[in-house]
């Protein structure tokens, strides 16, 4: 019987790369579209120069770098969370891990593109890279911007990595089953080079196993650091509500949270968009939303300790870019802010029937646009007032950097709607495996239910 | 040891400008138009800040010029990934055009917003490209500059020393600025050599930096006094 439920799960899972779906053929067209764009305005800037984007003095850093922070926030929607899930055993875990996974690789992909874009001179940006040649040229790694491109390009390949362990028995089982059916496919090809020769002997089983435990450890402290070194490019800078202790923290929670929400997101699109909701269940919205729920309460905390300090102390500088956000010119930003991450999340996370999948991603696109202004106001709010009054700035952006952030959303959904056609979205082997462990469980509870009499 | 430092006598200056039209004359420094300039991309490595004293009648108006502070302790050095910036032997804040790749880093850190990025190619219209300065290069997009203290005519006066054998005289190095004030309000010199007029002026009760809290400890001094 067992055999049955396993084989059943395979097929279920495995339907959507075989089904064609009208819905994500379209899907990716118009994403694709969006990639498109995406080039097509950053190709635009690079022919034309920078000062094609809306960004000035004062205000040096605009969208780009509000995107990059944004994108590389998200990635600590998978990686983290998972990793946390399988270091402390949580069984409803297993539908979620692979999705998570996907989420942190894409928006990395995607966040590590905008150091590049906002170069003035993005054709030598390799000039940051530790090469020796005869320029005689090493890069400052006393900047932040060094630790970042350090930590970035370690959580990209530990994330890969992490992603890419647990995928090798399921590329197995679809190049088996692909052998069966077209053994000369470029499909299969792609499958059996995904595989690694994958046998499935205990041996593999074992390296397999103690190397994802492995990486869940290691991962956890690398995405912590890279969200707070990407906080201390602006808590090194001496700039007014940029130099701050808490950002680090503070960062590192926003980033989980943006990340729990575009995953609270894509689980209800996969499991309204595949049918599968028997694996992305109540229980896992439900889980996951109680997290969501404590994540919401933290970045609540964070923000109001971060704003208390400021108006306490009342220092002049300060002031004025508080004040901005407060009852300024970005007051309707700010506060828009704190209905989308605290007012809408604490009034719906609570109640059981708030953690519902509908309710979960609608809260969780709220957070979205919500942490998306975050980080604008940090970057744009603190820049437009600098110390020297003389200077104030203004800042709006042109259709160069509005087409680059859409775009860049439109790569991400494409790079994910690629990602659910050539791979089992939910882990295959992971999920039978949590059949099995339940199976021998309620057995041994029978058996000792049998003896139990006797005592 | 040399220590380059400039004084500015805020009392003495009229807000007249010459010292920055001269500044662009010397440094090669582009002028943007007047679209660019109205979205805030305007360069004047030197530029007069005007603040308002006192409430109506009693109104004063103040002018500060304000330029780098060439700053011992500067904020936008380490920032910089590429090493695009650095603080040279004689306490300039130097830039490395070529190095420069653009990450606008350093001039987000700059509590005086003295940096400029050029968001576009410079161009000088007839006949302006006849006035450029050949010991000055042109700076291309995508990269950060800002005053030098006139490193090219240190450089000059400094050859000129050593080809005579002796060491650069006080008063002989006039930075640009300094060279078209007609009221004489700024002054150039070794703030290392107790004998400089600019150390003299440094030691007298109106001396003053510019936020001075940050301790950036720049190398521009501002004398402001009674009216």
């Amino acid at each position: 019987m067992s055999n049955a439920v396993a084989r059943s799960h395979e097929e279920q899972l495995i339907r959507p790369l075989t089904a064609f779906r009208p819905k994500l053929f379209v899907g990716s067209l118009v994403t694709g579209l969006l990639v498109g764009l995406l080039f097509y305005s950053w190709g635009y800037q690079i022919v034309n120069d920078i000062g094609v984007a809306g960004i000035n003095r004062p205000v040096f850093w605009g969208f780009y770098i509000t995107n990059f922070v944004f994108w590389i926030g998200i990635s600590h929607a998978g990686t983290l969370i998972s990793a946390i899930l399988r270091v402390t055993q949580a069984e409803w875990r297993r539908p979620v891990t692979r999705c998570a996974e996907a989420i942190t690789t894409f928006a990395l992909m995607i966040g590590g593109l905008f150091p590049l874009i906002h170069l003035g001179r993005p054709l030598i940006f390799w000039y940051m890279v530790p090469i020796p040649t005869g320029r005689g040229i090493w890069p400052n790694f006393r900047s932040p911007l060094m630790w970042d491109i350090m930590a970035i390009t370690t959580y990209l390949l530990g994330s890969l990595l992490y992603l890419f362990l647990p995928l090798i028995p399921d590329m197995a089982i679809l190049r088996d089953r692909a052998m069966k059916v077209s053994p000369r496919s470029v499909r299969t090809l792609f499958f059996r080079v995904m595989a690694l020769g994958w046998r499935g002997t205990p041996q593999q089983w074992h390296s397999l196993e103690a190397g994802i435990r492995a990486m869940a450890v290691i991962i956890i402290p690398v995405a912590v650091s890279v969200h707070t070194i990407v906080s201390w490019d602006f808590a090194m800078a001496v700039q007014p509500m940029w130099h701050s202790t808490i950002f680090g923290p503070y960062f590192v929670v926003g980033a989980i949270y943006s990340g729990v929400a575009v995953l609270m997101v894509a689980m209800y699109l996969l499991r309204r968009g595949l049918g599968i909701g028997e694996y992305l269940s109540d229980k896992v919205f439900n889980n996951l939303g109680l997290l969501f729920l404590a994540f919401a309460l933290m970045w609540g905390y964070f923000t109001f300790a971060e704003h208390l300090t400021v108006w306490y102390g009342h220092e002049h500088a300060e002031m004025t870019v508080f004040n901005q956000r407060i009852s300024g010119e970005y007051a309707w930003v700010f506060w828009t802010m704190i209905v989308t991450n605290v007012v809408i999340p604490l009034s719906v996370l609570p109640f059981p029937k708030g953690r519902s999948p509908l309710g979960t991603a609608i809260v969780g696109l709220g957070v979205l646009v919500g942490m998306w202004i975050e980080r604008f106001l940090i970057v744009v709010g603190t820049l437009r007032y600098p110390r020297l009054d003389f200077n104030v700035g203004t800042y709006s952006p042109t259709w160069v950097e509005v087409g680059i952030l859409v775009g860049s959303v439109g790569l991400f959904v494409f790079l994910y709607f690629a990602f659910v056609q050539t791979t089992p979205i939910v882990s295959i082997w992971e999920v039978r495996e949590g059949h099995h462990l339940e199976v021998k469980a309620r057995m041994q509870h029978l058996a000792a239910a049998k003896e139990e009499p006797h005592v | 040891m040399t220590r380059w430092g400039l004084v500015i006598d805020t009392d003495r200056c009229t807000g007249c400008g010459a010292c920055a039209v001269a500044c662009h004359a010397e440094n090669n420094i582009q002028t943007v138009g007047e679209e660019e300039a109205a979205k805030g991309r305007a360069m004047h490595w030197m530029r007069i800040e005007r603040y308002y004293e006192g409430t109506f009648p009693d109104v004063r108006v103040r002018f500060q010029p304000v330029l780098c502070q060439q700053c011992r302790q500067a904020p936008c050095e380490p920032v910089c990934p590429v090493y695009a910036t650095y603080r040279t032997p004689e306490g300039l804040n130097a830039m490395v055009y070529a190095r420069c790749i653009g990450t606008r880093y350093c001039a987000n850190n700059c509590p005086y917003t003295v940096r400029f990025f050029n968001w576009f190619s410079p161009e000088f219209p007839e006949p302006l490209q006849r006035q450029l300065n050949p010991d000055v290069s042109v700076r291309p997009a995508g990269v950060m500059e800002k005053c030098t203290f006139c490193v090219q005519r240190i450089q000059d006066a400094q050859d000129i020393a050593q080809d005579e054998d002796r060491e650069v005289r006080d008063g002989e190095i006039r930075t640009a600025c300094s060279q078209s004030c007609p009221a004489q309000a700024i002054t150039f010199g070794d703030l290392d050599d107790p004998a400089s007029r600019v150390s003299q002026m440094a030691e007298e009760q109106r001396a003053t930096r510019l936020l001075e809290d940050l301790s950036t400890e720049p190398s521009v001094i501002y004398m402001r006094g009674g009216r």
